[in-house]
């Protein structure tokens, strides 16, 4: 387990996402509408764009480019031109922080 | 006098394509206007209404004036509701296909898919084939060798424009691919941008569509009439003039191989009719650039970005007053291309806005 601090809770506006990066890898953040967070990798499988500058709406990320879309919770891919799944990680709230295990 | 120089190759599979990659043209960064994320998250917002009251407009209008067509089938005053029902079906068609395509129209995903999958057999766009083109279109716009829905290569091939007011060019390579498609292949230009997962869907649907029109051929035999073939199939032809005006002013006539929208795509200001047929793709650069924005918040993104890009077109006739003879021009001079200007307060090519969103790691 390696959990890292992302942000603050109150730094995502519910049914939104926000980038995170530590080190060289990009991750991306939600706050789901029933205050839950969850977390993914922060660029699409298909072309490589920051899923964090797309548009959050229920439990499905939309991709800003090419309006690929993911179900964040469990990273399943939901049709063209998105076919690869996002990889997940485990995320815990401890005192308003969102923790992300990237390990 | 025909141009007789070196010609870049559009291809897929060409040099220029190699090249384009080699530069660093392929799945580039591409500039954005600065904007809020909270403002634009505004206007991403989805939302059924909009779509649902246009697409009932729509196919009101396409059985009002196709029954019309019927009713007076016979005389020369079926011309009239025929032309409106042409225009509705083969032209209004190519804007929903789009829309329905970026799954911006509706808010509901399933009622994209169904607009998508009925508007595409309208426009003649296999939907798989398509939405995967459409894809690359939107990752390498306008870059040769990468991009495969340019509407006017260089040198310009005016012919093949002409013969698409009626969608005669596209009509006979479609159903070309579609024969391909039904029997199991793809070519291989399209085998670079369609996964191995999704061609299934292609051969299925092109076997399906085969059988749809052989329906409305059948029908045409057993009435001893071609109005079947006059209400489905055929506007797809004979309703195809105005989706290529439309289409004409997104990139025709403007630069290739660079990474900024503001510089291959036009914005026209067009009527409220125009805008209503063409689901306000007239907004062509906030459409590329943020093309998360559904149609009907196009309008208010311009408003926002409108310091940060060229002048807007004031109507369709001023675009055509430089497309026309741009395109005759580079009939014979394939260098030459209208080179917009962007504004002086505009951001420069190389700063690039941060990202929105941004949370640095601890």
């Amino acid at each position: 387990m390696a959990w890292v601090r992302a942000c603050a809770t109150d730094e995502i506006d519910e049914e939104d996402v926000a980038r995170f990066d530590q080190g060289d890898r990009t991750f991306a953040i939600y706050h789901s509408p029933e205050d839950a967070f969850y977390a993914t990798d922060g660029l699409c499988t298909h072309q490589a764009i920051h899923l964090a500058d797309g548009l959050v709406m229920d439990h499905t990320i939309e991709c800003p480019k090419h309006n690929g879309r993911f179900d964040y919770r469990d990273g399943k891919a939901l049709g063209a031109p998105v076919c690869v799944n996002l990889r997940t990680y485990p995320v815990k709230v401890e005192d308003g922080v969102v923790l992300v295990d990237v390990g | 006098m025909a141009f007789t120089g070196t010609r870049r190759d559009y291809g897929l599979l060409g040099l220029d394509a190699k090249a384009a990659v080699e530069n660093g043209l392929a799945s580039a960064k591409w500039y954005s206007c600065p904007i809020g994320r909270k403002e634009l998250k505004e206007f991403m917002r989805r939302s059924d209404g909009p779509a649902l009251r246009d697409t009932a407009l729509w196919f009101g209008l396409l059985a009002f004036s196709g029954g019309a067509g019927v009713a007076l089938w016979g005389s020369w005053w079926a011309v009239l509701p025929f032309a409106v029902y042409g225009v509705l079906y083969g032209s209004a068609s190519d804007s929903r296909w789009h829309e329905c395509g970026h799954g911006t129209a509706f808010k509901t995903r399933w009622m994209n898919d169904v607009l998508y999958n009925v508007a595409s057999f309208m426009v003649f766009r296999e939907p798989t084939i398509w939405r995967w083109s459409h894809t690359r279109h939107h990752t390498d716009t306008v870059i040769v060798g990468l991009d495969p829905e340019f509407n006017v290569m260089r040198p310009a091939d005016v012919l093949a424009i002409l013969l698409n007011v009626f969608a005669f060019k596209n009509v006979v390579l479609g159903f070309k691919q579609l024969v391909l498609h039904a029997s199991g292949r793809v070519d291989a230009e399209e085998a670079t941008f369609i996964p191995d997962m999704e061609r299934p869907k292609v051969f299925r649907t092109a076997r399906i569509w085969l059988a749809l029109f052989a329906l409305v051929v059948l029908a045409c035999v057993l009435t001893h009439s071609v109005l079947p073939a006059m209400l489905i199939g055929l506007p797809t032809m004979y309703g195809a003039w105005l989706q290529l005006l439309f289409g004409l002013t997104q990139h025709a006539g403007l630069d290739e191989d660079v990474l900024d929208h503001r510089l291959n795509s036009r914005t026209v200001m067009m009527n409220p009719v125009f805008r209503f047929l063409y689901w306000n793709m007239n907004y062509h650069i906030e459409h590329h650039m943020f093309p998360m924005v559904p149609y009907h918040a196009l309008p208010r993104l311009h408003e926002v970005i409108k310091h940060d890009c060229p002048k807007p077109y004031p109507s369709l006739y001023a675009a055509f007053a430089e497309i026309i003879p741009a395109v005759l021009r580079q009939a014979k001079d394939p260098t030459y291309f209208v080179r917009r200007e962007l504004p002086s307060r505009a951001k420069p090519l190389d700063l690039q806005p941060a990202g929105p969103g941004m949370v640095a790691a601890e």
